[in-house]
């Protein structure tokens, strides 16, 4: 294991279960790694597969989408829907040579504090075994609509 | 007053788009009135030093289609740049990388090992590959450098307005190059095609059942697919309602599915991760491993998803691991 490397998580969770289940672990002071930095979202169903892919170009090391238990999501069907895409998603993760347990799914209830913080140590643990996540990727050359003459070549 | 000056490049393409300007048919000698043609490769005897010519700025406009994967496709980009007052990149390969762009899934040094070597056709018993500088008897040879990876044109150069499509349909460019005979382009960065999806132009879009969901994925060789019914409610992964419209649902008309070569519509920032979201919403299970076994139907989800947009994709290549 990387002991110097520190893995940078998001986690996207739900307002009504995963993400009252982080609070309620602070407020109970329980400890969990500060890898994870945490977004909320309304729904799980609400996260869609650019912000899993955009967070991992922006640096994260690794997703967290967390959502109620099935049957419980406070609007039916948003969190089946997590669960489609975060499954299709994890099946076209390692033609890019991104390993699909760096995109983890979990159904965390609102009052399940300690399986929000077990599931965090062990999302740190896995990726302080796979390392670090680099992408690279070109900037766009930014439309200025300039005059040509003034158009320098790189 | 002398006609406005118009060339053509090509870059990593197929020649696809060449045909497309050719399928302009009679159009195309409206659009011989109204502009000068001073270069197009594939067509006329005109000269990289022909251009080179031209002031900065001569050419009202530059055509360039194909991805950028060499050292002489870059120069070339920037040759168009310099001289064209817009440059447009033309069809799918310059806008968002297209069918080359899906060699970013590989590394070039596993590109030029498969081709020159491992390919069953070549004889190579010496393992030679290609070289940027080669010294003979004769003199030195030299060739483009092969980058590492496939950029689009807008990843090269500054572009001004994209001609999207796998090529891009031939109304769509008569109405650019109306346009901009007329000078009534659109404000600069935009993509000329309409800004809906391709679903609200599909004459089989009536069909559509109220709730749509797909309880199988099946590909288009393992079923006949209905000239009918919308392919999505057959079971047929059609990517109709991630993709732009323009092209008049050209390949649902000849009973294939979309496969989304005229790209996202503004509201989208990653092609390919908006239509797997597409696709994968419409899965009809709730059943973990259900939905595991259909998902293992879409055989390679990045050529499905990202088949024309991987090099515009937000993780543009596969990642190489650092160090």
């Amino acid at each position: 294991m990387n002991k110097e490397f520190e893995p940078k998580i998001l986690g996207i969770l739900c307002n009504w279960c995963s993400y009252m289940a982080s609070d309620l672990a602070g407020t109970s002071r329980s400890q969990y790694p500060p890898n994870i930095r945490v977004v909320r979202v309304m729904c799980s169903g609400r996260i869609e597969p650019q912000l899993i892919l955009w967070a991992f170009q922006q640096g994260a090391d690794g997703v967290l989408v967390g959502g109620c238990n099935p049957g419980d999501c406070h609007y039916q069907e948003g969190n089946y829907k997590a669960l489609r895409r975060v499954t299709l998603l994890k099946t076209m993760l390692p033609q890019f040579g991104i390993e699909p347990e760096r995109l983890r799914l979990e159904w965390i209830c609102a009052s399940c504090a300690e399986e929000m913080r077990k599931t965090v140590e062990e999302f740190t643990n896995t990726l302080c075994r796979l390392g670090p996540l680099k992408v690279q990727i070109p900037q766009i050359i930014p439309v200025t609509g300039k005059a040509v003459v003034e158009y320098v070549q790189t | 007053m002398s006609k406005p000056k118009v060339a053509f490049y090509w870059c990593a393409s197929c020649g696809g788009c060449e045909e497309a300007v050719v399928d302009l048919a009679d159009a195309i000698l409206g659009v011989v009135d109204a502009v000068d043609i001073v270069f197009w490769p594939v067509a006329m005897d005109f000269k990289r030093e022909d251009v080179e010519a031209l002031k900065d700025g001569e050419l009202a406009a530059g055509f360039v289609n194909g991805a950028i994967r060499t050292s002489e496709q870059e120069e070339m980009a920037h040759l168009m740049r310099r001289k064209s007052q817009a440059l447009i990149a033309f069809g799918s390969c310059s806008h968002t990388g297209g069918i080359p762009g899906l060699a970013n899934l590989y590394t070039r040094e596993d590109i030029l090992k498969r081709v020159y070597i491992e390919n069953p056709s070549i004889v190579n018993p010496n393992h030679i590959l290609p070289q940027e500088k080669s010294v003979e008897t004769e003199g030195t040879l030299r060739l483009p450098a092969f980058k590492d990876d496939v950029r689009t044109l807008d990843q090269t150069v500054e572009v001004d307005y994209y001609l999207p499509g796998c090529p891009p349909p031939v109304n769509l460019i008569v109405n650019a190059v109306t346009a901009l005979v007329e000078g009534k382009l659109p404000p600069k960065g935009s993509v000329l095609a309409p800004d809906v999806a391709l679903c609200s132009e599909c004459e089989r879009n009536a069909t559509k059942p109220e709730k749509l969901s797909m309880k199988d994925v099946k590909r288009p060789h393992e079923i006949i697919i209905d000239g009918e019914n919308c392919l999505l409610a057959q079971g047929v992964i059609c990517l109709g309602p991630a993709t732009r419209s323009g092209c008049g649902a050209a390949c649902l008309n000849a009973n294939m599915p979309c496969t989304g070569c005229m790209g996202a519509t503004s509201g989208a920032l990653d092609y390919g991760a908006k239509a797997l979201s597409a696709m994968a919403s419409l899965l009809d299970s709730n059943d973990a491993e259900e939905i595991k076994s259909m998902t293992a139907k879409i055989v390679d989800p990045a050529g499905t998803f990202y088949r024309y947009s991987l090099p515009a994709s937000f993780l543009h290549r596969r990642v190489g691991r650092p160090g």
